[in-house]
């Protein structure tokens, strides 16, 4: 536990609580040199607790709100992924970020069973960054198509380039020859 | 509402989808067939009140196709219903038509220029996008934004709320069967477009923040105008007010439509106005104060029951605090500058010197007309622009009010028939284009 955190409460009694499943706690590492801290509250947990972690928090500390679940990639750290949880409390009136760090082919415990409202943005995850979660009532691709190989927000995809299987015009029309598509309703 | 003539349109729609992914490419067309293998009827007209009873044992379970191309949709979105006899018994939800792989734009966009991608997000309210957005990088590189720009940026926080609450309500009043309202709402909000595009130049994608506080002072005359559509506003309300309480064809319509019980909204993480008709008074500009919103006087409106209705209450009573937001910050417009100077700027003339440390990270979000829409930004150092703004973000994901609102449809859906959809949709104010992304 680092130094600014002395004076909260809530750091405390969330590390006198959880115990050995946090692996850190901090602010966010906020940036400037003005400093408008980031405050949120930040827990990193080990992958295979958060489930766990997940649903005390709710219970006993009340953050009654999932407000986001979204994931990052840093292909040089070891593992790769990041996955990142925004909560909110009602009664603490304050949110805390919570994460989880996992490589490919290491699934995390869903936390849909704390909050039905992680389905989707866990299925959003899976889709674009290729993470796995055990637990979860559907785990398919959800923006992009089953045919779909590869995970567009991983680093090492790119902007261009890559066939997707995805063929906007199979069979282009001759030039000037056949009739186009809004040319029908006549 | 004409749930015979939504069945065909909905059969019709069904028939010509092309959606992606899942193993449900031959769904749609399927859903033909199998409402004649899954449900035997009686036949074309014969009354369901059981003159032939379906087989012992067997429901009659239809599935039905609803989109993706629909009218009552504002947007792309295809939902596949499960009807036991008329009732919606399930309903899964497909997006993604819309993806455009925005989250993926952005990490090649500085953080200066990502602002024109928050307008592609909620085609009806940009500039809450563009607030959130900027919001989020101030905090990263830890900028700080002048009085009079914090002040501006509620003025035009609440003319986008009053520009995309006009809109809603013109639709949903159709949806529900009164058409009455529509060419008066959607006439007061051509004026508060104008106003929107006397400011920024463009009527829908507004571009209407800069990281550090606006791209522009007010236009001479602008303010008088806003001051003048604020104090003619809520005799309008009034007007509209009158709808829902005196249309008994609306209150049947929508009374207990679509009900979602605080627990649950808050189990989905559903925010904005169908939170707070489900009485859950939660309000961003209110717990978490930003811009200027905490030197304001405004009230919260909460429903009830958590229906069509109450979220048609609330957004009227929205409508009324937006005016009086919009009234107090023009009396109390501080003078001075509306952004930090250039020099004060972080760029490429001083790199490194406010760039965000790698790795650094915000979360900020605002209340926006659908409910809070938030950025979750991880700072890259360097990049190819330089430090400061100039460089691209290496993470940044939309949290989107939408998104999490659609998630809860299955549940309001149980037990209403497919004509009672299309309000219930609309009660929503969805926006498939921050929804898809």
């Amino acid at each position: 536990v680092s130094d600014d955190l002395a004076a909260d409460p809530l750091a405390d009694e969330l590390s006198r609580e959880l115990g050995e499943a946090i692996l850190e706690i901090g602010r966010g590492r906020a940036g400037g040199e003005a400093g408008t801290a980031d405050a949120d509250l930040t827990l990193a947990v080990r992958r295979e607790d958060v489930a766990q972690v997940a649903a005390a928090l709710r219970s006993r500390f009340r953050y009654t709100l999932l407000v986001d679940l979204c994931a990052a990639d840093y292909p040089d750290r070891q593992p790769r992924f990041e996955v990142v949880y925004h909560l909110y409390s009602f009664r603490e009136n304050r949110r805390l970020r919570l994460k989880v760090r996992t490589a490919e082919g290491s699934p995390v415990p869903s936390v849909t069973g704390v909050w039905r409202g992680a389905a989707w943005p866990e299925r959003e995850v899976h889709d674009l960054f290729g993470v796995d979660f055990t637990g979860h009532p559907g785990l398919t691709r959800i923006l992009l198509w089953d045919g779909f190989s590869g995970h567009p927000l991983r680093k090492d995809f790119p902007l261009a380039g890559i066939d997707t299987g995805a063929a906007l015009h199979p069979d282009p029309p001759p030039p000037g020859g056949a009739a186009g598509p809004g040319d029908d309703a006549a | 509402m004409q749930p015979e003539g939504d069945n065909e349109a909905l059969t019709g729609a069904a028939g010509s989808g092309g959606e992606p992914g899942e193993g449900e490419a031959a769904a749609a067309g399927d859903v033909a067939a199998r409402s004649g293998a899954v449900a035997p009827r009686s036949g074309e007209g014969a009354p369901r009140s059981g003159a032939v009873a379906p087989r012992s044992g067997e429901s009659e379970v239809v599935e039905l196709g609803f989109g993706p191309q629909h009218p009552a949709l504002q947007g792309v979105l295809w939902l596949r219903l499960t009807l036991d006899g008329e009732k919606i018994a399930g309903c899964q939800a497909r997006i993604g038509y819309g993806h455009r792989g925005l989250e993926k734009l952005f990490e090649s966009f500085s953080l200066r220029d990502g602002v024109a991608l928050t307008d592609r997000l909620d085609f009806a309210a940009a500039a809450a996008a563009n607030l959130a957005y900027a919001g989020a990088v101030e905090r990263l590189l830890g900028l700080d934004v002048p009085p009079r720009a914090r002040y501006l940026r509620v003025v035009l926080a609440e003319l986008q709320r009053l520009a995309s609450h006009l809109l809603w309500l013109a639709t949903f009043a159709a949806d529900a069967g009164v058409g009455g309202a529509f060419l008066a709402c959607l006439g007061d909000r051509e004026q508060v477009l104008d106003l929107l595009a006397g400011y920024a130049g463009a009527r829908l994608t507004l571009r209407c923040a800069v990281p550090g506080g606006l791209p522009r002072d007010a236009p001479e005359g602008w303010l008088a105008s806003c001051a003048r559509l604020a104090a003619a506003l809520p005799s309008r309300v009034d007007a509209y007010q009158q709808l829902p309480a005196e249309d008994r064809r609306f209150k049947q319509c929508t009374v207990g439509l679509g009900v979602l019980p605080a627990d649950t909204a808050l189990d989905y993480g559903v925010t904005g106005p169908v939170l707070r008709a489900a009485g859950v008074d939660w309000d961003l500009r209110k717990a978490l104060p930003y811009d200027a919103y905490e030197e304001l006087d405004f009230a919260v409106p909460v429903g009830r029951n958590g229906d069509a209705y109450d979220r048609c209450q609330v957004r009227l009573a929205e409508l009324r605090q937006s005016a009086g937001l919009i009234t107090q910050c023009l009396e109390r417009l501080p003078a001075g500058p509306v952004r930090l100077e250039p020099a004060a700027l972080p760029g490429p003339a001083e790199p490194a010197a406010t760039a965000p440390p790698q790795g650094s990270e915000t979360y900020f979000s605002v209340e926006g007309p659908r409910g809070e829409i938030g950025f979750y930004l991880v700072g890259a150092a360097g990049g190819p622009g330089g430090g400061g703004d100039a460089s691209p973000p290496w993470r940044c994901h939309v949290r989107a009010p939408s998104f999490y609102n659609l998630q809860a449809l299955p549940e309001m859906v149980q037990g209403h028939g497919v004509g009672d959809l299309v309000p219930l949709l609309g009660s929503l104010d969805l926006a498939l284009g921050e929804v898809d992304r």
